[in-house]
Protein backbone atom coordinates (compact mmCIF):
# COMPACT_ATOMS: atom_id res chain seq x y z
CA UNK A 1 0.00 0.00 0.00
CA UNK A 2 2.77 2.42 0.94
CA UNK A 3 4.83 1.55 -2.14
CA UNK A 4 1.76 2.34 -4.24
CA UNK A 5 1.28 5.69 -2.54
CA UNK A 6 4.96 6.57 -2.96
CA UNK A 7 5.25 5.41 -6.57
CA UNK A 8 4.03 8.59 -8.28
CA UNK A 9 5.85 11.15 -6.08
CA UNK A 10 9.07 9.10 -6.30
CA UNK A 11 8.86 8.86 -10.08
CA UNK A 12 8.03 12.55 -10.43
CA UNK A 13 11.00 13.48 -8.25
CA UNK A 14 13.29 11.18 -10.25
CA UNK A 15 12.13 12.80 -13.49
CA UNK A 16 12.86 16.25 -12.12
CA UNK A 17 16.32 15.19 -10.95
CA UNK A 18 17.04 13.59 -14.34
CA UNK A 19 15.99 16.72 -16.23
CA UNK A 20 18.21 18.91 -14.03
CA UNK A 21 21.05 16.40 -14.48
CA UNK A 22 20.53 16.57 -18.24
CA UNK A 23 21.09 20.34 -17.99
CA UNK A 24 24.27 19.85 -15.96
CA UNK A 25 25.88 17.28 -18.23
CA UNK A 26 27.04 17.93 -21.76
CA UNK A 27 29.90 18.26 -24.22
CA UNK A 28 30.69 21.80 -23.03
CA UNK A 29 31.82 21.53 -19.42
CA UNK A 30 29.70 23.88 -17.35
CA UNK A 31 29.93 23.96 -13.54
CA UNK A 32 26.75 23.19 -11.62
CA UNK A 33 26.45 26.63 -10.02
CA UNK A 34 26.54 28.33 -13.43
CA UNK A 35 23.92 25.94 -14.85
CA UNK A 36 21.63 26.49 -11.88
CA UNK A 37 22.10 30.24 -12.15
CA UNK A 38 21.31 30.05 -15.86
CA UNK A 39 18.19 27.99 -15.14
CA UNK A 40 16.76 30.70 -12.91
CA UNK A 41 17.72 33.44 -15.36
CA UNK A 42 21.08 34.53 -13.97
CA UNK A 43 24.60 33.80 -15.30
CA UNK A 44 25.95 35.19 -18.57
CA UNK A 45 24.27 35.04 -21.95
CA UNK A 46 26.44 32.15 -23.18
CA UNK A 47 25.50 29.91 -20.26
CA UNK A 48 21.84 30.80 -20.63
CA UNK A 49 22.04 29.93 -24.32
CA UNK A 50 23.53 26.49 -23.63
CA UNK A 51 20.99 25.70 -20.92
CA UNK A 52 17.83 27.29 -22.33
CA UNK A 53 18.39 26.74 -26.05
CA UNK A 54 20.16 23.39 -26.09
CA UNK A 55 20.08 21.27 -22.97
CA UNK A 56 16.73 22.04 -21.32
CA UNK A 57 14.58 21.79 -24.47
CA UNK A 58 16.34 18.57 -25.38
CA UNK A 59 15.70 17.06 -21.93
CA UNK A 60 12.06 18.18 -21.95
CA UNK A 61 11.59 16.81 -25.46
CA UNK A 62 13.03 13.46 -24.34
CA UNK A 63 10.69 13.47 -21.35
CA UNK A 64 7.59 14.36 -23.39
CA UNK A 65 8.36 11.77 -26.08
CA UNK A 66 8.94 9.08 -23.45
CA UNK A 67 5.92 10.02 -21.35
CA UNK A 68 3.54 9.97 -24.29
CA UNK A 69 4.88 6.61 -25.50
CA UNK A 70 4.60 5.23 -21.97
CA UNK A 71 1.02 6.36 -21.45
CA UNK A 72 -0.01 5.26 -24.97
CA UNK A 73 1.61 1.87 -24.47
CA UNK A 74 -0.09 1.36 -21.11
CA UNK A 75 -3.48 2.43 -22.51
CA UNK A 76 -3.21 0.25 -25.64
CA UNK A 77 -2.17 -2.69 -23.48
CA UNK A 78 -5.27 -2.13 -21.36
CA UNK A 79 -7.56 -1.79 -24.36
CA UNK A 80 -6.18 -4.85 -26.17
CA UNK A 81 -5.58 -6.76 -22.91
CA UNK A 82 -2.10 -7.62 -24.03
CA UNK A 83 1.27 -6.64 -22.52
CA UNK A 84 2.95 -6.68 -25.93
CA UNK A 85 0.78 -3.92 -27.40
CA UNK A 86 2.76 -0.74 -27.90
CA UNK A 87 2.81 2.05 -30.50
CA UNK A 88 6.11 0.79 -31.95
CA UNK A 89 5.20 -2.90 -32.07
CA UNK A 90 1.74 -2.20 -33.51
CA UNK A 91 3.14 -0.09 -36.33
CA UNK A 92 1.65 3.17 -35.02
CA UNK A 93 5.02 4.91 -34.66
CA UNK A 94 6.18 3.72 -38.07
CA UNK A 95 2.97 4.96 -39.71
CA UNK A 96 3.36 8.31 -37.96
CA UNK A 97 6.97 8.64 -39.13
CA UNK A 98 5.92 7.70 -42.64
CA UNK A 99 3.33 10.47 -42.63
CA UNK A 100 5.88 12.90 -41.15
CA UNK A 101 8.46 11.97 -43.78
CA UNK A 102 5.82 12.36 -46.44
CA UNK A 103 5.13 15.92 -45.33
CA UNK A 104 8.89 16.63 -45.38
CA UNK A 105 9.32 15.06 -48.81
CA UNK A 106 6.58 17.10 -50.40
CA UNK A 107 7.68 20.26 -48.65
CA UNK A 108 4.40 20.65 -46.75
CA UNK A 109 6.46 21.77 -43.77
CA UNK A 110 7.33 24.95 -45.67
CA UNK A 111 3.64 25.87 -45.88
CA UNK A 112 2.91 25.71 -42.17
CA UNK A 113 4.89 24.70 -39.08
CA UNK A 114 1.83 22.67 -38.04
CA UNK A 115 2.07 20.45 -41.14
CA UNK A 116 4.53 18.01 -39.64
CA UNK A 117 2.83 17.41 -36.28
CA UNK A 118 -0.56 17.18 -37.97
CA UNK A 119 0.79 14.69 -40.53
CA UNK A 120 2.44 12.55 -37.85
CA UNK A 121 -0.74 12.55 -35.77
CA UNK A 122 -2.90 11.67 -38.77
CA UNK A 123 -0.60 8.73 -39.53
CA UNK A 124 -0.71 7.60 -35.90
CA UNK A 125 -4.50 7.90 -35.68
CA UNK A 126 -5.03 5.96 -38.90
CA UNK A 127 -2.76 3.14 -37.74
CA UNK A 128 -4.28 2.99 -34.24
CA UNK A 129 -7.79 2.92 -35.67
CA UNK A 130 -6.81 0.11 -38.03
CA UNK A 131 -5.36 -1.92 -35.16
CA UNK A 132 -8.43 -1.32 -33.00
CA UNK A 133 -10.69 -2.40 -35.89
CA UNK A 134 -8.65 -5.55 -36.31
CA UNK A 135 -8.90 -6.14 -32.56
CA UNK A 136 -12.69 -6.16 -32.80
CA UNK A 137 -12.60 -8.78 -35.52
CA UNK A 138 -9.98 -11.06 -34.03
CA UNK A 139 -9.65 -12.19 -30.45
CA UNK A 140 -6.18 -13.55 -31.09
CA UNK A 141 -3.31 -11.53 -29.67
CA UNK A 142 -0.90 -13.19 -32.06
CA UNK A 143 -2.91 -12.09 -35.10
CA UNK A 144 -2.98 -8.56 -33.78
CA UNK A 145 0.79 -8.40 -33.29
CA UNK A 146 1.25 -9.85 -36.77
CA UNK A 147 -1.00 -7.14 -38.21
CA UNK A 148 1.19 -4.60 -36.40
CA UNK A 149 4.32 -6.20 -37.82
CA UNK A 150 2.77 -6.06 -41.28
CA UNK A 151 1.85 -2.41 -40.79
CA UNK A 152 5.36 -1.60 -39.56
CA UNK A 153 6.94 -3.38 -42.52
CA UNK A 154 4.69 -1.60 -44.95
CA UNK A 155 5.45 1.80 -43.43
CA UNK A 156 9.15 0.89 -43.47
CA UNK A 157 8.96 -0.11 -47.12
CA UNK A 158 7.17 3.11 -48.04
CA UNK A 159 9.86 5.04 -46.15
CA UNK A 160 12.55 3.23 -48.12
CA UNK A 161 10.73 4.15 -51.29
CA UNK A 162 10.69 7.81 -50.30
CA UNK A 163 14.39 7.63 -49.43
CA UNK A 164 15.06 5.90 -52.72
CA UNK A 165 13.39 8.80 -54.48
CA UNK A 166 14.91 11.47 -52.24
CA UNK A 167 15.95 14.42 -54.42
CA UNK A 168 19.13 15.29 -52.48
CA UNK A 169 21.31 14.10 -49.61
CA UNK A 170 19.84 16.75 -47.29
CA UNK A 171 16.32 15.41 -47.44
CA UNK A 172 17.76 11.90 -47.17
CA UNK A 173 19.49 12.74 -43.90
CA UNK A 174 16.30 14.45 -42.67
CA UNK A 175 14.35 11.28 -43.30
CA UNK A 176 16.94 9.06 -41.63
CA UNK A 177 16.62 11.27 -38.56
CA UNK A 178 12.90 10.52 -38.42
CA UNK A 179 13.42 6.83 -38.85
CA UNK A 180 16.09 6.50 -36.21
CA UNK A 181 14.50 8.78 -33.66
CA UNK A 182 16.31 11.57 -31.85
CA UNK A 183 15.60 14.59 -29.68
CA UNK A 184 18.85 16.39 -30.59
CA UNK A 185 18.52 20.09 -31.50
CA UNK A 186 14.90 20.39 -30.44
CA UNK A 187 13.75 23.88 -29.53
CA UNK A 188 10.94 25.20 -27.41
CA UNK A 189 9.21 26.21 -30.65
CA UNK A 190 8.94 22.58 -31.75
CA UNK A 191 7.90 21.55 -28.25
CA UNK A 192 5.23 24.25 -28.32
CA UNK A 193 3.90 23.02 -31.66
CA UNK A 194 3.45 19.48 -30.38
CA UNK A 195 2.49 20.28 -26.77
CA UNK A 196 -1.26 20.72 -27.40
CA UNK A 197 -1.41 17.22 -28.90
CA UNK A 198 0.60 15.70 -26.06
CA UNK A 199 -1.72 17.17 -23.50
CA UNK A 200 -4.95 16.47 -25.39
CA UNK A 201 -3.93 12.83 -25.93
CA UNK A 202 -2.81 12.36 -22.35
CA UNK A 203 -5.95 14.04 -20.97
CA UNK A 204 -8.23 11.81 -23.07
CA UNK A 205 -6.41 8.68 -21.93
CA UNK A 206 -6.48 9.71 -18.27
CA UNK A 207 -10.13 10.74 -18.37
CA UNK A 208 -11.22 7.39 -19.79
CA UNK A 209 -8.81 5.13 -17.93
CA UNK A 210 -11.47 3.63 -15.62
CA UNK A 211 -12.87 1.62 -18.51
CA UNK A 212 -9.49 -0.03 -19.01
CA UNK A 213 -9.83 -1.61 -15.56
CA UNK A 214 -13.22 -3.02 -16.52
CA UNK A 215 -11.73 -4.53 -19.68
CA UNK A 216 -9.63 -6.80 -17.47
CA UNK A 217 -12.79 -8.94 -17.29
CA UNK A 218 -12.94 -9.29 -21.08
CA UNK A 219 -15.15 -7.28 -23.42
CA UNK A 220 -18.34 -9.22 -22.73
CA UNK A 221 -18.17 -8.92 -18.97
CA UNK A 222 -16.89 -5.35 -19.21
CA UNK A 223 -20.04 -4.30 -21.06
CA UNK A 224 -21.93 -6.32 -18.46
CA UNK A 225 -20.59 -4.14 -15.64
CA UNK A 226 -21.61 -1.02 -17.55
CA UNK A 227 -18.73 -0.13 -19.89
CA UNK A 228 -19.63 1.48 -23.20
CA UNK A 229 -17.20 -0.51 -25.34
CA UNK A 230 -17.55 1.61 -28.45
CA UNK A 231 -16.79 4.84 -26.61
CA UNK A 232 -13.87 3.25 -24.79
CA UNK A 233 -12.32 2.06 -28.06
CA UNK A 234 -12.79 5.43 -29.75
CA UNK A 235 -11.34 7.43 -26.86
CA UNK A 236 -8.36 5.16 -26.26
CA UNK A 237 -7.52 5.08 -29.97
CA UNK A 238 -7.90 8.85 -30.18
CA UNK A 239 -5.81 9.52 -27.08
CA UNK A 240 -3.05 7.07 -27.98
CA UNK A 241 -3.02 8.28 -31.58
CA UNK A 242 -2.69 11.94 -30.55
CA UNK A 243 0.01 11.26 -27.97
CA UNK A 244 2.02 8.90 -30.19
CA UNK A 245 1.69 11.18 -33.20
CA UNK A 246 2.94 14.12 -31.15
CA UNK A 247 5.88 12.09 -29.88
CA UNK A 248 6.85 11.06 -33.42
CA UNK A 249 6.50 14.65 -34.60
CA UNK A 250 8.93 15.72 -31.88
CA UNK A 251 11.37 12.83 -31.74
CA UNK A 252 10.78 10.46 -34.62
CA UNK A 253 10.11 6.76 -34.14
CA UNK A 254 11.40 5.55 -30.80
CA UNK A 255 10.34 2.01 -30.04
CA UNK A 256 9.87 -0.29 -27.08
CA UNK A 257 9.76 2.38 -24.31
CA UNK A 258 5.99 2.00 -24.30
CA UNK A 259 6.32 -1.69 -23.63
CA UNK A 260 9.09 -1.69 -21.05
CA UNK A 261 7.77 1.06 -18.76
CA UNK A 262 4.24 -0.39 -18.21
CA UNK A 263 5.76 -3.83 -17.72
CA UNK A 264 7.93 -2.56 -14.87
CA UNK A 265 5.09 -0.48 -13.37
CA UNK A 266 2.35 -3.13 -13.43
CA UNK A 267 3.28 -5.15 -10.31
CA UNK A 268 3.35 -1.90 -8.28
CA UNK A 269 -0.22 -0.96 -9.21
CA UNK A 270 -1.87 -4.36 -8.69
CA UNK A 271 -1.82 -5.06 -12.45
CA UNK A 272 -4.60 -2.52 -12.95
CA UNK A 273 -4.32 -0.93 -16.42
CA UNK A 274 -5.99 2.29 -15.27
CA UNK A 275 -3.57 2.87 -12.41
CA UNK A 276 -0.60 2.02 -14.64
CA UNK A 277 -1.07 5.03 -16.95
CA UNK A 278 0.49 7.85 -14.89
CA UNK A 279 3.43 5.85 -13.49
CA UNK A 280 4.13 4.40 -16.97
CA UNK A 281 4.20 7.90 -18.45
CA UNK A 282 6.63 9.15 -15.79
CA UNK A 283 8.86 6.08 -15.94
CA UNK A 284 9.04 6.09 -19.75
CA UNK A 285 9.86 9.81 -19.65
CA UNK A 286 12.56 9.14 -17.07
CA UNK A 287 14.02 6.31 -19.16
CA UNK A 288 14.34 8.50 -22.24
CA UNK A 289 15.80 11.48 -20.36
CA UNK A 290 18.45 9.20 -18.82
CA UNK A 291 19.06 7.36 -22.12
CA UNK A 292 19.51 10.70 -23.86
CA UNK A 293 22.10 11.78 -21.28
CA UNK A 294 24.05 8.59 -22.08
CA UNK A 295 23.74 9.21 -25.80
CA UNK A 296 25.26 12.65 -25.29
CA UNK A 297 28.15 11.66 -23.03
CA UNK A 298 29.17 8.47 -24.87
CA UNK A 299 32.43 9.29 -26.63
CA UNK A 300 31.36 8.06 -30.07
CA UNK A 301 32.42 9.90 -33.23
CA UNK A 302 28.84 10.24 -34.43
CA UNK A 303 26.30 10.85 -31.68
CA UNK A 304 24.12 7.76 -31.26
CA UNK A 305 20.46 8.23 -32.08
CA UNK A 306 18.14 7.89 -29.08
CA UNK A 307 15.80 5.59 -31.00
CA UNK A 308 18.66 3.25 -31.85
CA UNK A 309 19.69 2.97 -28.22
CA UNK A 310 16.08 2.50 -27.11
CA UNK A 311 15.63 -0.33 -29.61
CA UNK A 312 18.93 -1.96 -28.64
CA UNK A 313 17.75 -2.17 -25.04
CA UNK A 314 14.00 -2.50 -25.72
CA UNK A 315 13.92 -5.25 -28.34
CA UNK A 316 15.53 -7.88 -26.09
CA UNK A 317 13.17 -6.76 -23.31
CA UNK A 318 10.24 -7.27 -25.70
CA UNK A 319 11.42 -10.80 -26.50
CA UNK A 320 11.84 -11.52 -22.80
CA UNK A 321 8.33 -10.29 -21.92
CA UNK A 322 6.90 -12.34 -24.79
CA UNK A 323 8.62 -15.47 -23.49
CA UNK A 324 7.22 -14.87 -19.99
CA UNK A 325 3.66 -15.00 -21.27
CA UNK A 326 1.74 -18.16 -20.64
CA UNK A 327 0.06 -19.78 -23.60
CA UNK A 328 -3.29 -19.74 -21.72
CA UNK A 329 -3.96 -16.14 -22.63
CA UNK A 330 -4.11 -16.79 -26.35
CA UNK B 1 -39.80 -4.02 -7.98
CA UNK B 2 -37.43 -4.45 -10.91
CA UNK B 3 -38.66 -6.85 -13.56
CA UNK B 4 -37.06 -8.02 -16.79
CA UNK B 5 -39.78 -8.53 -19.37
CA UNK B 6 -38.83 -10.18 -22.65
CA UNK B 7 -41.48 -10.26 -25.38
CA UNK B 8 -41.41 -12.00 -28.77
CA UNK B 9 -37.66 -11.70 -28.97
CA UNK B 10 -35.95 -13.01 -32.10
CA UNK B 11 -32.30 -13.04 -33.14
CA UNK B 12 -31.19 -13.73 -36.69
CA UNK B 13 -27.50 -13.77 -37.50
CA UNK B 14 -26.11 -14.32 -41.00
CA UNK B 15 -29.46 -15.67 -42.10
CA UNK B 16 -29.60 -18.26 -39.31
CA UNK B 17 -32.39 -17.94 -36.79
CA UNK B 18 -30.81 -18.25 -33.33
CA UNK B 19 -33.79 -17.24 -31.21
CA UNK B 20 -37.41 -17.11 -32.37
CA UNK B 21 -40.25 -15.41 -30.60
CA UNK B 22 -39.03 -15.96 -27.08
CA UNK B 23 -41.00 -14.43 -24.22
CA UNK B 24 -40.45 -14.67 -20.49
CA UNK B 25 -40.36 -12.55 -17.34
CA UNK B 26 -37.83 -12.48 -14.55
CA UNK B 27 -38.81 -11.08 -11.17
CA UNK B 28 -37.08 -10.78 -7.81
CA UNK B 29 -37.49 -13.93 -5.73
CA UNK B 30 -37.29 -16.19 -8.77
CA UNK B 31 -34.45 -18.46 -9.82
CA UNK B 32 -35.06 -19.31 -13.45
CA UNK B 33 -32.83 -21.91 -15.07
CA UNK B 34 -32.54 -22.02 -18.85
CA UNK B 35 -31.99 -25.56 -20.09
CA UNK B 36 -31.42 -26.81 -23.60
CA UNK B 37 -28.85 -28.54 -25.77
CA UNK B 38 -25.82 -26.77 -27.22
CA UNK B 39 -26.90 -24.31 -29.88
CA UNK B 40 -30.44 -24.00 -28.51
CA UNK B 41 -29.99 -20.23 -28.35
CA UNK B 42 -29.68 -19.78 -24.59
CA UNK B 43 -26.69 -17.45 -24.72
CA UNK B 44 -28.12 -15.49 -27.66
CA UNK B 45 -31.38 -15.06 -25.75
CA UNK B 46 -29.58 -13.66 -22.70
CA UNK B 47 -27.35 -11.39 -24.75
CA UNK B 48 -30.22 -10.07 -26.86
CA UNK B 49 -32.31 -9.50 -23.72
CA UNK B 50 -29.43 -7.39 -22.32
CA UNK B 51 -29.06 -5.60 -25.68
CA UNK B 52 -25.53 -6.94 -26.08
CA UNK B 53 -26.64 -8.58 -29.30
CA UNK B 54 -28.84 -7.15 -32.06
CA UNK B 55 -32.41 -8.32 -32.08
CA UNK B 56 -34.30 -8.79 -35.28
CA UNK B 57 -37.59 -8.52 -33.45
CA UNK B 58 -39.15 -8.16 -30.03
CA UNK B 59 -38.52 -6.13 -26.90
CA UNK B 60 -36.78 -6.58 -23.58
CA UNK B 61 -37.65 -4.07 -20.89
CA UNK B 62 -36.56 -3.33 -17.36
CA UNK B 63 -39.33 -1.49 -15.53
CA UNK B 64 -40.75 -0.35 -18.85
CA UNK B 65 -37.46 0.90 -20.33
CA UNK B 66 -36.13 -1.09 -23.26
CA UNK B 67 -32.64 -2.40 -22.50
CA UNK B 68 -31.45 -1.23 -25.92
CA UNK B 69 -32.34 2.35 -24.97
CA UNK B 70 -30.64 2.22 -21.58
CA UNK B 71 -27.00 3.23 -21.23
CA UNK B 72 -24.69 0.34 -20.35
CA UNK B 73 -24.27 1.90 -16.89
CA UNK B 74 -28.02 2.17 -16.24
CA UNK B 75 -28.58 -1.38 -17.45
CA UNK B 76 -25.77 -2.68 -15.24
CA UNK B 77 -27.37 -1.03 -12.21
CA UNK B 78 -30.50 -3.17 -12.73
CA UNK B 79 -28.97 -6.40 -14.01
CA UNK B 80 -25.66 -7.95 -13.10
CA UNK B 81 -24.37 -10.10 -15.95
CA UNK B 82 -22.00 -13.05 -15.61
CA UNK B 83 -20.98 -14.20 -19.07
CA UNK B 84 -19.30 -17.56 -19.64
CA UNK B 85 -16.04 -17.34 -17.75
CA UNK B 86 -13.04 -16.17 -19.74
CA UNK B 87 -9.50 -15.88 -18.41
CA UNK B 88 -8.75 -12.51 -16.85
CA UNK B 89 -6.40 -10.35 -18.88
CA UNK B 90 -4.19 -9.43 -15.91
CA UNK B 91 -3.36 -11.16 -12.62
CA UNK B 92 -5.24 -8.58 -10.52
CA UNK B 93 -5.92 -8.94 -6.83
CA UNK B 94 -9.19 -10.69 -5.96
CA UNK B 95 -10.47 -7.62 -4.12
CA UNK B 96 -9.88 -5.45 -7.21
CA UNK B 97 -11.72 -7.85 -9.52
CA UNK B 98 -14.70 -7.89 -7.16
CA UNK B 99 -14.54 -4.08 -7.03
CA UNK B 100 -14.97 -3.99 -10.82
CA UNK B 101 -18.55 -5.06 -10.11
CA UNK B 102 -19.02 -1.52 -8.77
CA UNK B 103 -18.12 0.02 -12.14
CA UNK B 104 -21.67 1.16 -12.81
CA UNK B 105 -21.60 3.03 -9.50
CA UNK B 106 -18.59 5.01 -10.71
CA UNK B 107 -16.02 3.09 -8.69
CA UNK B 108 -12.39 3.50 -9.73
CA UNK B 109 -9.88 0.92 -8.46
CA UNK B 110 -7.68 2.26 -5.72
CA UNK B 111 -10.07 5.15 -5.01
CA UNK B 112 -13.21 3.35 -3.80
CA UNK B 113 -15.92 5.26 -1.94
CA UNK B 114 -17.05 3.93 1.43
CA UNK B 115 -20.29 2.48 -0.04
CA UNK B 116 -18.32 0.69 -2.76
CA UNK B 117 -15.86 -0.67 -0.22
CA UNK B 118 -18.73 -1.96 1.94
CA UNK B 119 -20.38 -3.68 -1.02
CA UNK B 120 -17.08 -5.31 -2.00
CA UNK B 121 -16.43 -6.56 1.55
CA UNK B 122 -19.99 -7.95 1.81
CA UNK B 123 -19.67 -9.74 -1.52
CA UNK B 124 -16.28 -11.17 -0.51
CA UNK B 125 -17.80 -12.44 2.73
CA UNK B 126 -20.89 -13.87 1.00
CA UNK B 127 -18.71 -15.86 -1.39
CA UNK B 128 -16.29 -16.97 1.32
CA UNK B 129 -13.38 -15.13 -0.27
CA UNK B 130 -12.16 -13.00 2.62
CA UNK B 131 -9.04 -15.11 3.13
CA UNK B 132 -8.24 -14.84 -0.60
CA UNK B 133 -8.98 -11.12 -0.96
CA UNK B 134 -5.35 -10.08 -1.31
CA UNK B 135 -4.28 -12.96 -3.52
CA UNK B 136 -3.58 -12.60 -7.24
CA UNK B 137 -6.23 -14.23 -9.42
CA UNK B 138 -3.62 -16.26 -11.33
CA UNK B 139 -2.91 -18.19 -8.13
CA UNK B 140 -6.51 -19.37 -7.70
CA UNK B 141 -8.19 -22.63 -8.71
CA UNK B 142 -11.09 -22.77 -11.18
CA UNK B 143 -13.62 -23.06 -8.37
CA UNK B 144 -12.18 -20.06 -6.56
CA UNK B 145 -12.19 -18.01 -9.78
CA UNK B 146 -15.87 -18.89 -10.30
CA UNK B 147 -16.59 -17.59 -6.79
CA UNK B 148 -14.65 -14.38 -7.53
CA UNK B 149 -16.87 -13.79 -10.56
CA UNK B 150 -20.00 -14.42 -8.47
CA UNK B 151 -18.76 -11.97 -5.85
CA UNK B 152 -18.08 -9.46 -8.61
CA UNK B 153 -21.69 -9.80 -9.81
CA UNK B 154 -23.13 -9.59 -6.27
CA UNK B 155 -21.02 -6.52 -5.45
CA UNK B 156 -22.97 -4.58 -8.06
CA UNK B 157 -25.98 -4.74 -5.75
CA UNK B 158 -28.28 -5.11 -8.76
CA UNK B 159 -31.77 -6.51 -8.18
CA UNK B 160 -31.42 -9.01 -11.04
CA UNK B 161 -28.67 -11.41 -12.10
CA UNK B 162 -28.15 -13.15 -15.42
CA UNK B 163 -25.50 -15.88 -15.38
CA UNK B 164 -24.36 -17.91 -18.37
CA UNK B 165 -23.09 -21.34 -17.29
CA UNK B 166 -21.61 -20.16 -13.98
CA UNK B 167 -20.78 -23.76 -12.99
CA UNK B 168 -19.21 -24.90 -16.25
CA UNK B 169 -16.05 -26.97 -15.72
CA UNK B 170 -16.46 -27.06 -11.92
CA UNK B 171 -16.38 -30.17 -9.74
CA UNK B 172 -19.70 -31.22 -8.10
CA UNK B 173 -18.88 -29.61 -4.78
CA UNK B 174 -18.11 -26.27 -6.40
CA UNK B 175 -21.20 -26.54 -8.59
CA UNK B 176 -23.28 -26.79 -5.42
CA UNK B 177 -21.41 -23.95 -3.75
CA UNK B 178 -22.01 -21.61 -6.68
CA UNK B 179 -25.69 -22.58 -6.91
CA UNK B 180 -26.05 -22.08 -3.13
CA UNK B 181 -24.60 -18.57 -3.52
CA UNK B 182 -27.10 -17.77 -6.26
CA UNK B 183 -29.94 -19.32 -4.22
CA UNK B 184 -28.93 -17.13 -1.24
CA UNK B 185 -28.96 -14.10 -3.52
CA UNK B 186 -32.51 -14.99 -4.60
CA UNK B 187 -33.59 -15.66 -1.00
CA UNK B 188 -32.25 -12.19 -0.19
CA UNK B 189 -34.66 -10.62 -2.68
CA UNK B 190 -32.79 -10.92 -5.97
CA UNK B 191 -33.99 -12.51 -9.18
CA UNK B 192 -31.70 -14.77 -11.19
CA UNK B 193 -31.69 -16.29 -14.65
CA UNK B 194 -29.05 -19.00 -14.92
CA UNK B 195 -28.01 -21.14 -17.87
CA UNK B 196 -27.09 -24.68 -16.80
CA UNK B 197 -26.28 -27.97 -18.47
CA UNK B 198 -26.88 -30.11 -15.41
CA UNK B 199 -30.52 -31.19 -15.27
CA UNK B 200 -30.37 -32.46 -11.69
CA UNK B 201 -28.85 -29.19 -10.51
CA UNK B 202 -31.59 -27.29 -12.36
CA UNK B 203 -34.31 -29.49 -10.81
CA UNK B 204 -32.88 -28.89 -7.37
CA UNK B 205 -32.50 -25.11 -7.48
CA UNK B 206 -34.87 -23.71 -10.11
CA UNK B 207 -38.16 -22.14 -9.23
CA UNK B 208 -38.87 -22.22 -12.96
CA UNK B 209 -37.20 -23.87 -15.92
CA UNK B 210 -37.10 -22.35 -19.40
CA UNK B 211 -36.73 -25.27 -21.79
CA UNK B 212 -35.13 -24.19 -25.04
CA UNK B 213 -34.78 -26.04 -28.31
CA UNK B 214 -33.74 -24.71 -31.70
CA UNK B 215 -34.13 -21.09 -30.62
CA UNK B 216 -37.59 -21.48 -29.12
CA UNK B 217 -38.78 -21.64 -25.55
CA UNK B 218 -40.72 -24.89 -25.69
CA UNK B 219 -41.81 -24.93 -22.05
CA UNK B 220 -41.68 -22.58 -19.06
CA UNK B 221 -42.73 -23.78 -15.64
CA UNK B 222 -41.74 -25.27 -12.31
CA UNK B 223 -39.48 -28.34 -12.35
CA UNK B 224 -42.34 -30.39 -10.88
CA UNK B 225 -44.60 -29.46 -13.80
CA UNK B 226 -42.17 -29.48 -16.72
CA UNK B 227 -39.48 -32.03 -15.91
CA UNK B 228 -40.68 -35.25 -17.59
CA UNK B 229 -39.06 -38.09 -19.48
CA UNK B 230 -40.92 -36.99 -22.58
CA UNK B 231 -39.53 -33.44 -22.28
CA UNK B 232 -35.96 -34.69 -21.90
CA UNK B 233 -36.38 -36.83 -24.99
CA UNK B 234 -37.88 -34.05 -27.11
CA UNK B 235 -35.45 -31.32 -25.93
CA UNK B 236 -32.19 -33.23 -25.46
CA UNK B 237 -32.80 -36.40 -27.44
CA UNK B 238 -32.01 -38.67 -24.48
CA UNK B 239 -33.80 -41.60 -22.86
CA UNK B 240 -34.34 -40.81 -19.20
CA UNK B 241 -36.25 -41.90 -16.15
CA UNK B 242 -37.70 -39.17 -13.98
CA UNK B 243 -39.13 -39.69 -10.54
CA UNK B 244 -40.07 -36.50 -8.74
CA UNK B 245 -37.04 -34.23 -9.15
CA UNK B 246 -34.47 -36.98 -9.61
CA UNK B 247 -33.32 -37.75 -13.09
CA UNK B 248 -31.58 -40.82 -14.44
CA UNK B 249 -30.32 -40.55 -18.01
CA UNK B 250 -29.91 -43.92 -19.73
CA UNK B 251 -28.50 -42.84 -23.09
CA UNK B 252 -29.16 -41.16 -26.39
CA UNK B 253 -32.68 -41.69 -27.68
Amino acid sequence: MTTRALLLPALAAACLVAIVAACLIGSTPLPADRVLAALVGGADAGDRLVVWQIRLPRAIAAFLVGASLGISGAALQGLLRNPLAEPGVLGVSASASLAATFSLYYGLTAISPWALPVAAITGALAATALIALAAIRTQSVVTLILIGVGLSSFAGAAMSLLMNLAPNPFSLSDMINWMLGSVANRSFTEIGLTAPFFFAGGAILLATRRGLSALTLGEEAASGVGLNLRHQRIFTVLGAGLATGASVALGGAIGFVGIVAPHIVRPFVGYDPARSLMPSALLAGLILVVADIFVRVLPTTNELKLGVVAALIGAPAFAWIAMQRRAVHD
Amino acid sequence: MTELCVTNLSVVRDGASLVSNASFQLQPGELIVALGPNGAGKTSLLRAALALERRSNGTATIDGHDTSQLSPMARAESIAYLPQIRPLAWPNLVRDVVALGRFSHGAALGRLQATDRDAVEKALAACDLEHLADRRTDTLSGGEIARVHCARAFAAGAPLLVADEPVAALDPRHQFRIMELIADYVAGGGGALVVLHDISLAARYASRILWMKEGRIVADGSPADTLTAGRLESVYGVRARVSGLSVEIDGAA
